[in-house]
């Protein structure tokens, strides 16, 4: 009895070491994608990049040289717009689930934020075309309506989270001293929540400014100077990566190379920023 | 008690005012609130809008032809839905075994410490924008899978027709490594936060009773959690299912059925992504819609699936024990 109940115990350590093993190797591996990605990124896009290319217009059609200004310009604009519709937009959702949504109806209204958020972007690419491309020349007012498609549910989600970390009595004590629910709301419960809206928005914006699908048919033909007015077609990163990256030129996917690099630092510069403060806030407050 | 109306006579103004604040902003946010529902249902009837001459003229039959000839005007979805299907169960099967020893590693073995820095390099994972994935998916990723582990395959699986033809550097099998690539955060952050809410009781119960860290896992940590890692597998699913444009990258867009997962395909998103420089005709920018009509279909029925079970799962969780 004893030689067998050896044998079973040291199976069982056996398969034990063997599951944490294996969960510990899918960390790695996780963690070693991550690794490689960035690093491959990094080294091939690092030696295109410089302050010429950075400043410069688009290159000529299969000349060399060139920059990547006019996108830089493009998708700040793009990423501005949308945020200037999603963020209030967002805001007064979340608020109004928060505060003053009955429970029947405050589901069917989460239920609808949770699946924009689940949405394909390219549907919101294609809507968007429907609804404000079609008949008409490209223009960035669409793709910005289609990035702040993508941003809303997200802002909206941060924003909930960020209110409901404001103390109830907090709350309480503005309407015990006599406040009004508007001023309560405009006057303590968001000053308070702000921080954390920032970060969210911070957030949606580093997701938005790398989306692609929602701007493939709103500004996907673009010229190659900088370009101011939204009304026409803005150039934008992430869509000529998308078209460069479809090229057969290797001059082209050098500069698809160092522009994924630009997009990926700013990416993971303002979430990582984001993320850390959003931690440190939820710790502060509750 | 005369204070009282005194006070209410002096300050009538501010009375009103604040009765007149009251109601504007809940008018405005319910206003808000309303919009996300219209909103949702403004994106599907323009989707279907978009669809309707290509609707009327195949109907039905139109999800299940294969063609898609521009110049004889003949359209149809299967190949896409074979794709979006193919491509999205591959990444499920390399995505879901990785994700929940990813979360089981952050939530059960990992010191404190490294919780939270590997935790973050996972989610960091997801913020790297499609784009920029497909970019690699298409120069490092598929050129690798080509020469290393497509062969490896074929040479020891070859036998089963999907792992027969040649490999290649894009195709249906590259599109479901980089699509199993972009799930596995999203399945393994929601897998952690369930395996975190797991009751600390039980687990030190079962490892009380002299079972091992694995066996405590599998008894009270993956059982306890099934219907919920069954959600996360279902969001992560609706996420492979609409991904476009790092698809639209690596799968070499062939409109086509093929037993091999080595040769070129697209999926439904893929196939629209690729059509951006500009659609020929009516029909085909109207069965471009129809695809998109068929992928908000799928794509919304599984976001309400997995809100189904996680709102089942939490009842049962907060109610049932």
């Amino acid at each position: 009895m004893n030689l067998q109940g050896d044998r079973r115990l040291r199976r069982r350590r056996i398969v034990n070491r063997l599951a944490e093993g294996s969960a510990t190797v899918a960390a790695l591996l996780a963690v070693l994608v991550l690794g490689i990605v960035v690093w491959s990124i990094a080294k091939r896009g690092a030696g295109e990049l410089s302050w010429g290319f950075l400043t410069k217009d688009l290159p000529l059609f299969g000349q060399p040289g060139g920059g990547i200004a006019p996108l830089l310009v493009g998708s700040a604009l793009l990423v501005g717009i949308a945020t200037a519709i999603a963020l209030p937009v967002a805001v007064l959702i979340a608020v109004f689930l928060e505060e003053f949504a009955s429970p029947r109806v405050g589901a069917a209204i989460q239920l609808c934020v949770d699946l924009l958020n689940g949405l394909p972007s390219i549907i919101i690419g294609v809507f968007v075309f429907g609804l404000l491309v079609y008949g008409h020349p490209q223009n960035g007012w669409a793709g910005s309506v289609g990035l702040s498609i993508v941003m809303l549910p997200l802002v909206t989600r941060a924003t909930q989270e960020v209110l409901r970390l404001v103390p109830t009595s907090q709350r309480e004590g503005a309407l015990a001293l006599g406040a009004s629910r508007w001023r309560t709301v405009l006057g303590i419960t968001l000053p308070s929540a702000a921080g954390g809206i920032l970060t969210g928005t911070v957030l949606a914006v580093a997701r938005a400014v790398g989306e692609t699908a929602p701007l493939l048919f709103a500004t996907s033909i673009f010229g190659r100077t900088i370009e101011w007015n939204p009304g026409h077609a803005l150039p934008n990163l992430p869509v000529q990566i998308f078209i460069w990256s479809e090229s057969d030129l290797p001059e082209d996917h050098a500069r698809a190379w160092a522009s994924a690099l630009v997009l990926l630092i700013f990416v993971l510069v303002t979430s990582l920023t984001a993320r850390l403060v959003l931690a440190r806030t939820r710790r502060r407050m509750g | 008690m005369s204070a009282v109306p005194m006070t209410q006579e002096l300050r009538g103004g501010r009375r009103l005012r604040d009765r007149f604040g009251d109601r504007l902003l809940l008018i405005v946010t319910s206003a808000a609130g309303l919009g996300a529902v219209v909103l949702i249902g403004f994106i599907a009837y323009k989707v279907i809008r978009g669809a309707h001459l290509a609707l009327s003229t195949f109907g039905l039959p139109f999800v299940w032809h294969t063609a898609w000839d521009t110049n004889k005007n003949v359209f149809g979805a299967a190949p896409g839905l074979y794709g979006t299907a193919v491509t999205s169960l591959i990444a499920l099967l390399i995505a879901t075994p990785l994700a929940l020893g990813i979360a089981l590693f952050l939530s059960e073995l990992a010191p404190r410490s490294l919780r939270l820095v590997v935790g973050s390099l996972v989610e960091t994972l997801a913020a790297i924008p499609s784009v920029v994935l497909g970019l690699w998916g298409i120069l490092v990723l598929g050129p690798f899978l080509a020469d290393h582990v497509e062969p490896w395959l074929h040479n020891s699986f070859g036998f089963l027709p999907i792992f027969s033809g040649t490999p290649q550097s894009s195709g249906i099998f590259v599109a479901g490594v980089i699509l199993a690539i972009m799930v596995v955060p999203i399945v393994a952050s929601v897998c952690r936060e369930l395996f975190l809410s797991v009751p600390p009781e039980l687990e030190e119960g079962a490892l009380a009773l002299g079972a091992t860290r694995w066996e405590m896992v599998r008894g009270v940590v993956l059982s306890s959690s099934r219907p919920g890692i069954g959600a996360a597998v279902i969001l992560g699913l609706g996420r492979a299912l609409g991904e476009a444009i790092a698809v639209t990258q690596v799968i070499g867009a062939g409109w086509f059925i093929r037993s091999s997962l080595f040769a070129p395909g697209d999926t439904l998103a893929s196939r629209i992504a690729g059509q951006y420089q500009g659609a020929v005709s009516k029909l085909q920018i109207a069965s471009l819609f129809y695809l998109a009509a068929i992928l908000l279909v799928i794509g919304l029925l599984t976001n309400l699936l997995a809100q189904i079970v996680v709102k089942r799962f939490a009842f049962q969780r907060t109610g049932g024990s």
